[in-house]
């Protein structure tokens, strides 16, 4: 056999292109389409009796197709169409100068940094609280139950009796509201962290051993660097819980600003498109939060030898 | 139940010593106890001298593996300066040094290298290189080649002898391979199981600068069958 005839015939380069592109996307192309459907389908059945009461009331009369356009553009609706939210959340994110308080940025910048502030006090406090379980078995056993009972208070219920206590302390504003955050945040990342301390090969501990290295130098030199994949895994995790944290920490303050705010008044008056338009600000920041720990990850795993 | 019991042995500077037996020999356990990776129950040992744990703080020896346990995160380069780091060597000095023991055990070129871009063979080659490049006394090595495949090993003993031949080290092998502990050692050592004990201690005199050739002359299969014997009679304590 000679070796051309074991060579697979080779795809011009821009049909492979496109390919690889189709491939990528159709997918998650067909699924988005799919579910936009389906969501305009849930609008039309949700809204439907809303509108129709509407004539009724008005005694006008009406036609199926006249019900199903006003399912589309109601003002209050159950459930709001795509298209109004689209139209909401755009209208609201560029339709005010940034610093406005009608503006979804200015109330997305408000529960961003409140997020911020919890996610860096949250993953210090679950690495110290990882690094102090790894080294003391008292710790561990007096420490761990205490951090898994944390997570069992629902934070609704804990929130309200953060911000008074805090209040009364003397602290307003994004601290708090930070510390609600945090005090969701800590907790994958301690355990992830815990998982890292102790992920390194029992050969290479003995290593350390042989080369006499001090404890110091065993967590800098093996510990430390072992653990980066899982506090990456940890923070991707950990980012998306502050932000929760951060938009249930708006609600009982009664925040006049913040993404929480948005949604309780959205809630408050009714005005679901407004609510709507909140909820995928959330998302936008959330989604924009794990790109940025994954982007860092990638740069760090690259320096690492990642292959 | 003990590892090993009365075991009782003098290793002389600059001795290549092999251990052989079955598992469960206390082989390893020996190596450990005088790594001071482990303590033993009652005894007495000496390494250079000092007891286990002071000749340990004092970086008497180096260790490799049966893995070579590299840091995965670590280019070769850092891989070797890893110890150097830890007792505190100049960046210069590390640096030389790196220098030196890559080109010992043939990789000079790998430096930017990470583990997981090197063959088998050339990562226990750099764990070796760890081990040496604190100038230690003595170099314990623990099966360092029990997973490799025996064209690598063959080639691996060879430059094992070499470095040995070259830097005047007192080493000592675990082993399971007859050929391998007769054809590098200057004594092996015979061990049997439950509890561990030693069997026989063979002396082997091969010129320093022997090659894989000698395996087949009558001397050394003379040594091997008395290594086996010595295995045989270790076993029939065994039922």
């Amino acid at each position: 056999m000679t070796s051309s005839s074991l060579a697979l015939p080779l795809r011009a380069p821009a049909a492979l292109a496109r390919h690889l592109l189709v491939e990528r996307y159709a997918p998650l192309a067909t699924t988005v389409l799919a579910l936009v459907m389906i969501w305009y389908i849930a609008a039309v059945a949700m809204n439907w009796r809303l509108v129709r009461d509407g004539f009724e009331r008005e005694e006008v009369p009406y036609s199926i197709t006249e019900v199903i356009s006003g399912t589309m553009q109601a003002e209050r609706p159950l459930l709001p169409a795509p298209h109004q939210i689209a139209s909401a959340f755009l209208d609201s994110v560029f339709g005010y100068s940034p610093l406005a308080p009608r503006s979804l940025v200015y109330h997305s910048l408000v529960t961003l940094s409140a997020t911020l502030l919890g996610f860096a006090l949250g993953a210090a406090f679950g690495i110290l609280l990882a690094l102090m379980i790894v080294h003391s078995r008292v710790l561990e056993r007096s420490l761990l139950p205490w951090i898994i009972c944390s997570q069992m208070v629902p934070i609704l219920a804990l929130a309200p009796i953060f911000i008074v206590v805090l209040g009364a302390l003397g602290l307003h504003g994004l601290l708090p509201k930070s510390i609600i955050s945090a005090y969701l945040c800590f907790f994958p990342i301690a355990i992830g962290m815990v998982k890292g301390f102790t992920s390194p090969d029992p050969l290479q501990l003995e290593l350390m051993q042989t080369w006499s290295a001090t404890p110091r130098q065993v967590l800098w030199k093996l510990r430390w660097p072992a653990a980066v994949p899982y506090l990456f895994a940890s923070l991707k995790v950990a980012v998306t819980i502050s932000l929760i944290g951060a938009i249930v920490a708006e609600l009982p303050t009664g925040a006049e600003a913040g993404i929480g705010a948005r949604l309780l008044a959205g809630s408050y008056y009714g005005q679901t498109v407004q609510l709507w338009a909140a909820l995928v600000a959330s998302a936008v920041l959330s989604s924009g939060l794990i790109a940025l720990v994954a982007l860092v990850e990638r740069s760090v795993a690259r320096r690492m030898g990642a292959h | 139940m003990d590892a090993l019991s009365n075991v009782s042995l003098q290793i002389a500077e600059g001795e290549f010593v092999s251990f052989i037996g079955p598992s469960g020999c206390g082989k390893t356990t020996m190596l450990r106890v005088i790594a001071d990776l482990q303590q033993p129950s009652n005894g007495t040992l000496l390494v250079n001298g000092m007891s286990a744990e002071n000749a340990r703080l004092a970086r008497s020896y180096g260790y490799v593996f049966q893995a070579p346990a590299l840091f995965p995160w670590r280019t070769i380069e850092k891989n070797l300066k890893l110890p150097l780091e830890i007792m505190g060597f100049s960046e210069r000095d590390q640096q030389q040094r790196v220098e030196r023991y890559l080109s010992l055990v043939n990789l000079t070129g790998f430096e930017r290298k990470f583990p997981w871009q090197l063959s088998g063979g050339m990562q226990q080659r750099v764990s070796i290189a760890r081990a040496l490049s604190f100038d230690p006394a003595l170099l314990l090595m623990d099966e360092p080649f029990g997973a490799l495949d025996e064209i690598v090993r063959d080639h691996l003993n060879e430059q094992l002898l070499q470095l040995w031949n070259s830097t005047e080290k007192t080493v000592l092998f675990v082993t399971h391979s007859i050929p391998e502990a007769v054809f590098l050692s200057t004594k092996i050592v015979v061990m049997s199981p439950r509890p561990g004990r030693i069997i026989d201690i063979i002396d082997c005199n091969f010129p320093r600068d022997r090659s894989l050739e000698i395996r087949e002359t009558p001397e050394f299969l003379k040594i091997a069958q008395r290594v086996r014997i010595g295995l045989r009679a270790g076993h029939s304590y065994d039922e």
